[in-house]
């Protein structure tokens, strides 16, 4: 008898594994933004199932959103092609694909029994609110720390982004 | 209970992680390698929800964590993508073996 649990979790995460392959093997840029959406869409149901609706609800604002359409723009501004361009050679390419599998296999052994029987914590009762009351009361300075980060983030990305006035009007 | 073990949550995030860094190293977009990394932190973020349920702690830190690490993850694409338009408005090109003015 399979569990509804068990079998979202699989549905799940065949939808992002194969929202990942899909990825790397089409060739336009615009569908490789557009499967990876599959992936971030099938790892916000992965954070409801472990009851976390509210990083879920932010998983998909801000990934399958905000990323998505910035880095939409990014390719619709910088490209000429739409195709990828053929990327670096069969040697290289065989070369970092073992290199990541010996990684995945050598992190396997590790994991594949891990299993840590702590206390089950009530996460599911007002999740939002939990998180609150963490965040301003015992994460209170990484937060505040986090919003100077943005702003700095914000001024670079500005600044970075820019016309270089003075070297438009020298050349 | 959950049904599902830790063990699987695990082995799914490394799969993607893999998926990440296969991708970040050998396209040569600019564009499609910050994907890639993107990719890559999402499945440390799960890792960081699946041990804030099933770990041996379980507590709600391991969510305030994740979205400490969706905010660095939203700067670094901001960020990433402002250096990305500087350099094409320097070089012309987005292919990352193009960018090697800093080589020896």
């Amino acid at each position: 008898m399979i569990s509804g649990e068990f079998a979202a979790f699989a549905i799940l995460s065949l939808t992002a594994i194969s929202g990942g392959i899909l990825m790397l093997n089409v060739t336009k840029v615009v569908h490789m933004l557009i499967s990876l959406v599959l992936t971030f869409v099938s790892i916000a149901g992965l954070y409801i199932l472990l009851t976390a609706e509210f990083i879920a609800v932010v998983q998909i604002l801000i990934y399958s959103g905000a990323i998505t359409i910035i880095m939409l723009f990014g390719i619709m501004l910088t490209r000429k092609t739409d195709e990828e361009e053929p990327s670096a050679g069969r040697l290289k390419k065989g070369l970092v694909f073992a290199s990541t599998a010996v990684f995945a296999v050598v992190m396997y052994i590790g994991i594949y029994r891990l299993d840590l029987n702590g206390d089950p914590a009530a996460l599911h009762e007002d999740n939002t609110e939990q998180i609150g009351i963490a965040l301003f009361s015992k994460h209170i300075i990484p937060f505040e720390l986090t919003s100077v980060l943005l702003l700095a983030a914000l001024i670079g990305a500005i600044i970075l982004a820019k016309k270089d006035e003075e070297k438009e009007e020298q050349s | 209970m959950s049904s599902i073990p830790l063990s699987g949550y695990l082995v799914l995030a490394l799969i993607l992680f893999c998926i990440g860094l296969y991708g970040a190293l050998t396209k040569r977009n600019t564009v499609i390698v910050l994907i890639c990394m993107e990719l890559m932190l999402n499945a440390v973020n799960l890792n960081l929800v699946a041990f804030s349920k099933l770990g041996a702690a379980p507590s709600i830190t391991g969510q305030v964590f994740a979205l400490f690490s969706i905010t660095i993850a939203a700067a670094e694409a901001a960020v990433g993508l402002a250096i990305l338009f500087a350099l094409y408005r320097n070089r012309k090109s987005i292919a990352v073996d193009d960018y090697d003015s800093m080589k020896h």
